[in-house]
C-alpha cells in the first residue's frame, strides 16, 4: 500500500521505479495497479498515431504547451520501436519535449515497444493506469505506427490523433482500413507543403462530412494550427461525454484490458510453469501427431488445472 | 523476444555543445547491444538532465561534452543525483576531456570516462557490469 499511496501523493521517483517494475511484469507492481485501479478514470486520454517523421513528438510538444497555459497537467508515453534484431531501442521522441523536462505538471516516459504488437508496448496500459491515478488531466500517448494496422491505441484512448503529411500517397492509399476509420481528429501537418489542401480536400471526401472528424492543418515546428487542435482535442471529451459514446468506449477500453489480460495470464502461466507439457506438445505437432488447435486446446485445459 | 529487465541509458549532452554525432553515433551503438537509450539532444542543463532521468528511471547516464564545460557540467549532474537520491545511477562520460581532468570528475563521482577510440562494446559491457538496481 506504501507504493500506491505515494503515487497518489505524485511522488515522481516512486512513479517511475514502479514503471520500470510494470515493464519488467514484477508480480509486485502488478500487484500495486490493482490498488491503484480505482483511483483511474478521470484523466482524458489522448492516442497520437502516423508514420515515422510527420511530426508527432514536435506536435505534442506543442499541445502540452498549450494544454498547460491552460493549466491542466499532462502525462505523456512516448513508444519508439524496440529492434527486433538486437532487443535494444534508440528512444527518441522526448528529445522534442525536452522544454518541458523540469515542469513539475508534465511527466514524461519513453519506452520502447519490446515485442508489443500493436504500436504500443504490453505495460503501456499499466503506466496509463498509474498517470491517471497521479493526477495527470490529460495523458498522451504517441505510438509508433503508420496507421493500418497499428491501432491498439484506439481501443485504449479516448481520443485518437491520425497525423499525416502531404505526399505520402494518393486516394488509394487513404482508402485503405484502419486507423483511417478509426480516428476522431486528423492532423494534417507540414502543411506549409504543396499538396496540403488537396490531402484536406481528399480526407474530407472520403469521411463524407465536412469537418467531422475535424481536419487540422498545423506546422508544428513553427506552432501554427496548433491551439486549434488542442481546442479540438478538448472539444472531443465534452462531445464524447454528452452524446454517451464516452461511456460506450470506456466500456470497450475495459473489456479488451480483461481479455488481454487474461490471455497474458495463460501465456505467462504455460511460458513459465508448464515447460514440460509446452514441450512434449510442439514435439508432437512437429511430427504431426497433433494440429495447432487440439494441441492448444490441451494447453488451455492443463493451464486450467495449474491456477490457484 | 527476451522479456529480460532491459537496461535503460539517458545520452545527454549538457552545456553549449553545438555537434552531436558521437552522442548520436553511442545511442546507436548501445541501441545494437541490447540497450534502451533514450536521447535527450543538445543544449541541455543539468537540471533537465536528472528531471529526464526520475522519470525515466534509467540505470545510467552517459554525458558527453566538447566544448570544455566538463569539470563543472559532469559534478553538478552527480550532484543533482545525490540531492535526489539517485546516487546508484551510473554516470559515465566521454566527448573531449583531457587526461589530467579524469581523476578530478572521478573523484566527484563520474564512475568512468570513455572518450573518443573506445569500443561502443565496451561501454555497453561496463554499463551492463556497473549498473546498481537498489
Amino acid at each position: 500500500m506504501e507504493v500506491s499511496s505515494r503515487v497518489l501523493a505524485g511522488d515522481v521517483r516512486v512513479i517511475a521505479r514502479l514503471m520500470t517494475d510494470l515493464e519488467n511484469k514484477m508480480p509486485a507492481a502488478i500487484k500495486e495497479l490493482d490498488n491503484l485501479y480505482p483511483h483511474t478514470g478521470k484523466a482524458h486520454i489522448v492516442g497520437i498515431t502516423g508514420a515515422p517523421g510527420v511530426g508527432k513528438s514536435t506536435l505534442v510538444n506543442a499541445i502540452i504547451t498549450a494544454m498547460r497555459q491552460k493549466g491542466l497537467t499532462i502525462g505523456v508515453l512516448a513508444v519508439d520501436p524496440t529492434s527486433p534484431f538486437t532487443g535494444g531501442a534508440v528512444l527518441g521522441d522526448r528529445v522534442r519535449m525536452q522544454g518541458h523536462s523540469t515542469d513539475q505538471g508534465v511527466f514524461i516516459r519513453s519506452l520502447a515497444t519490446r515485442g508489443g504488437t500493436g504500436g504500443l508496448s504490453r505495460a503501456a496500459l499499466g503506466m496509463i493506469h498509474v498517470l491517471d491515478a497521479m493526477g495527470k488531466d490529460i495523458i498522451i500517448v504517441e505510438t509508433v505506427g503508420i496507421g493500418q494496422a497499428e491501432i491498439e491505441i484506439t481501443k485504449i484512448s479516448d481520443t485518437s490523433i491520425l497525423v499525416l503529411v502531404p505526399g505520402m500517397g494518393d486516394t488509394v492509399q487513404l482508402m485503405k482500413a484502419g486507423i483511417m476509420e478509426a480516428a476522431d481528429i486528423f492532423v494534417i501537418n507540414k502543411a506549409n507543403q504543396d499538396g496540403a489542401e488537396n490531402l484536406k480536400m481528399e480526407l474530407e471526401a472520403m469521411t463524407g462530412a465536412k469537418n467531422n472528424p475535424p481536419i487540422v492543418l498545423t506546422e508544428a515546428i513553427l506552432n501554427q494550427g496548433t491551439e486549434e487542435l488542442t481546442e479540438d482535442i478538448l472539444n472531443h471529451k465534452q462531445v464524447l461525454a454528452s452524446s454517451g459514446e464516452l461511456e460506450k468506449r470506456r466500456r470497450q477500453r475495459a473489456r479488451h484490458e480483461l481479455i488481454t489480460a487474461v490471455e497474458s495470464s495463460i501465456s505467462n502461466l504455460i511460458e513459465t510453469r508448464m515447460e514440460k507439457d509446452l514441450e512434449r506438445l510442439t514435439d508432437d505437432l512437429i511430427q504431426g501427431k497433433t494440429s495447432p488447435n487440439v494441441a492448444a486446446g490441451e494447453l488451455l485445459a492443463l493451464s486450467l488445472t495449474q491456477i490457484k | 523476444m527476451n522479456q529480460k529487465k532491459s537496461v535503460r541509458v539517458l545520452i545527454a549532452k549538457p552545456g553549449l555543445d553545438g555537434h552531436d554525432r558521437g552522442a548520436k553515433v553511442i545511442a546507436l551503438g548501445l541501441r545494437d547491444e541490447g540497450i534502451e537509450v533514450i536521447y535527450t539532444g543538445l543544449r541541455q542543463t543539468p537540471e533537465k538532465i536528472v528531471q529526464a532521468a526520475e522519470q525515466e528511471d534509467v540505470d545510467a547516464i552517459g554525458l558527453s561534452c566538447l566544448s570544455g564545460g566538463h569539470k563543472y557540467l559532469f559534478p553538478r549532474v552527480v550532484e543533482l543525483l545525490r540531492e535526489k537520491d539517485m546516487g546508484n545511477v551510473l554516470v559515465i562520460g566521454g566527448g573531449i576531456i583531457p587526461d589530467e581532468d579524469i581523476p578530478y570528475l572521478k573523484e566527484r563521482g563520474v564512475s568512468e570516462i570513455m572518450g573518443p577510440g573506445t569500443f561502443v562494446k565496451d561501454i555497453a559491457d561496463y554499463i551492463r557490469k556497473n549498473v546498481k538496481r537498489t
